[in-house]
């Protein structure tokens, strides 16, 4: 093989490697957070809303989940500034690609999720005399969120591995990094271990952090 | 852009052929590893869930750049084409042992059991039993994952291979116009993925009526 | 015990000392049960006391720890009860194409039609050719009452139906010995006659059965032999009228046998 490891090169970048990871996790984060944020609205109006809404949140949902994430990237970050006369730097773009892309998702999640309240429990809010919104607020989505908690974490962790395809437009998470030490110092079996075993560590660790959470809330899984 | 059409043709082509192969051997080797899971000896399960655990907890494209940069490190020069083949192919099987090992463990342990006791031997029971309902539960959301080898397709264009995605990024390299061939790029992209997730609802709406 | 041992020998099935733990949990605690030719025996016992583990151990649904089951004086799950070899895979086929069973959950193979679940059997276990097949399954369907509802899928059969055609399944096999589990406790109580009707004609007919069975009732109308199981030993046996009783003594028997006269 004539390969000999050596990872000392890795250990003097590493830094890179730090920042890179903790910058995927914040690209995760904010994304997911908005991608709550429209999935959730988009599947209160298509649970409430009429036959328009509905199509239109339709289009949204089936566009957005069958293009290539890379090619939505690119399309936001290199496309869409030639129309309309806005300049945004990569992670924006990214953060926002991302968000719209988990926002897709979530549609379908939190639009089953609603469905699948117990008719008992609707009924119990009507009998004590909520009017809808209150009912919306105060039963059905609390419920929701419980029924759909693991989907959640799914998504999440989905979204997080998703936000290796930043390093396409430079932004400087984890695979930008990896890539970055592994132009400059060509080690690569050593990089890809590491960055492999982060990956996974991460990953793993996020996953017991959701499910000590969902177990927290009382989700049986 | 009516210029690049031919270009940008040459690259869907190659697009489907590499979500084409990825599909098909994924396919093979990954059922053979989900039977594997299900009704192999516990060494062989580990090996097949450590497997799919390790392939489906990494992105994609870290997964892409291990092949492609580590496949010639232990002597096997791939080209490009092959290399991102081999790489999506990994990352897909992984998906299909999933789909696999769950079609096959949502069948009620009773359906063995009936077949066992009406004196069928173990591959008439899988054949004739088993294969049949495990099949319409397999297919729906195989087919979905589908979308995903067509989408992770697009990837490939980072390691250089003249896919559709590639071809649009070099006619945009000339025209400095990237709108319009983003934007038609995602229409063929959806077109694709569209219909296969399509045929993926209304085979689980006519395999319904098979729940107990 | 000593009323039933009588002709050992000539028995259809022979159960001596079986024994079988899940775990560290003894379900089965040393179980002697000889079931002649034409009998018909019911099990009932209180949940927890091993009835369906005996049952499903006859035909090797579950492999034993102790003892032996004999069919026809050939043991069941092991070449050699010396070594407790266990039999090929192939062996085991055949002698569970002798036994037949009906389950509880019915286990109808939801992607076959009626008459495609009974013939599935005949013609890959027995094999019989496909039409020969069909008149045997059209015939067992008529018998349990099913005759116009042969091409229907189990999911358009109620519970009463999907549990004819279980038993219809099993008995187109001709076996030795019918094994049913608790096989009316899923339906609606207004499906369960139809069930037991066909059971009946079945014992009439000289079926050789072993019952397991909450309905107390049809204990008494179907079987000639009854045993009562508790805590993995046949713990009283007997004819049903005597067993059931004001005169048995078996306080747990007594017991159990009261919860079911105060729900009347």
């Amino acid at each position: 093989m004539g390969y000999h490891l050596n990872f000392t090169l890795i250990w003097r970048n590493f830094d890179k490697l730090a920042y890179g990871l903790v910058t995927s996790l914040e690209l995760a984060i904010f994304s997911i957070a908005l991608g709550i944020a429209i999935g959730l609205s988009l599947a209160v109006i298509y649970v409430g809303g009429g036959r328009v809404s509905r199509s239109l949140i339709g289009m949204y949902v089936e566009f957005v989940r069958n293009v290539p994430l890379l090619l939505l990237v690119y399309l936001v970050f290199y496309g869409l500034p030639t129309a309309i006369d806005v300049a945004y730097d990569a992670t924006t773009s990214f953060v926002a690609t991302l968000s719209v892309y988990s926002g897709a998702y979530l549609v379908e999640v939190f639009r089953s999720g609603l469905d699948a309240v117990p008719r008992g429990l609707i009924d119990a809010g009507k009998a004590i005399g909520l009017n809808p919104f209150q009912r919306l607020v105060h039963v059905r989505i609390p419920a929701m969120l419980r029924i759909t908690l693991p989907a959640l974490s799914n998504t999440f962790i989905s979204l997080f591995k998703d936000t290796s395809v930043a390093s396409v437009i430079a932004v400087p998470e984890l695979t930008y990094g990896a890539q970055w030490i592994n132009f400059n110092t060509f080690r690569i079996v050593e990089i890809y271990l590491v960055v492999t075993a982060m990956y996974l560590f991460a990953g793993y660790s996020i996953l017991l952090g959701l499910r000590r959470v969902e177990r927290w809330y009382g989700v049986e899984r | 852009m009516i210029y690049a059409l031919p270009f940008l043709l040459k690259g869907f082509v190659t697009s489907l052929e590499v979500s084409a192969i990825v599909v098909a051997t994924s396919l093979i080797i990954g059922a053979f590893m989900g039977l594997g899971v299900a009704f192999g000896p516990t060494p062989i399960r580990l090996i097949c869930r450590l497997f799919s655990d390790f392939v489906r907890g990494i992105p994609i494209l870290v997964l892409l750049f291990i092949v492609f940069y580590g496949l010639p490190i232990i002597g096997l020069n791939f080209s490009p084409f092959l290399a991102a083949i081999f790489a999506l192919s990994v990352f897909k099987t992984a998906q299909v042992i999933e789909n696999v090992r769950g079609s096959i463990g949502s069948i009620s342990r009773g359906q063995m059991d009936a077949a066992k006791a009406i004196g069928l031997n173990f591959p008439a029971r899988l054949l004739y039993v088993i294969a049949p309902q495990a099949m319409r539960r397999f297919l729906p959301p195989w087919i979905n994952g589908v979308t995903d080898a067509v989408k992770g397709s697009a990837l490939v264009s980072l390691l250089g291979v003249n896919d559709l995605m590639n071809s649009i990024q070099q006619v945009i390299g000339r025209t400095y116009d990237p709108l319009p061939l983003y934007i038609l790029g995602a229409a063929i992209y959806f077109l694709i993925n569209y219909g296969l997730s399509s045929l993926s609802r209304s085979l689980e709406l006519r395999f319904a009526y098979i729940r107990e | 015990m000593s009323d039933f041992n009588s002709s050992a020998a000539n028995s259809l099935l022979t159960i001596r000392g079986l024994k079988k733990s899940f775990g560290s949990v003894k379900v089965l605690n040393g179980v002697d049960l000889d079931v002649q030719k034409g009998e018909v025996i019911t099990i009932i016992g209180p949940s927890g006391s091993g009835k369906t583990t005996l049952l499903r151990c006859v035909n090797f649904l579950e492999s034993y720890d102790g003892g032996s089951i004999k069919i026809e004086g050939k043991e069941v799950g092991f070449q050699d009860i010396a070594s407790r070899k266990k039999r090929s895979e192939a062996d085991l086929a055949r002698i569970r194409s002798e036994t037949g069973m009906v389950f509880q959950m019915f286990n109808l193979f939801p992607h076959l039609t009626a008459i495609e679940n009974v013939t599935l059997g005949l013609v890959k276990v027995r094999g019989k050719q496909k039409n020969e097949a069909r008149e045997i399954a059209a015939y067992w369907l008529e018998r349990v009452g099913l005759g116009n509802k042969t091409n229907n899928l189990p999911s358009e059969l109620s519970g009463g139906q999907q549990q004819r055609v279980g038993i219809a399944r099993a008995v187109a096999m001709e076996p030795k010995i019918l094994l049913l589990d608790e096989i009316t406790s899923a339906l609606d109580p207004e499906l369960v006659g139809e069930v037991l009707d066909v059971v009946l004609k079945l014992a009439q007919d000289g079926m050789t059965m072993l019952v397991v069975t909450h309905e107390i009732q049809f204990a008494r109308d179907v079987s000639s032999k009854a045993i009562f199981m508790d805590n993995g030993i046949v713990s009283a046996a007997g004819i049903p009228s005597l067993l059931f009783s004001k005169d048995e003594k078996n306080e747990r028997l007594k017991t159990f046998l009261g919860r079911f006269e105060t729900r009347r």
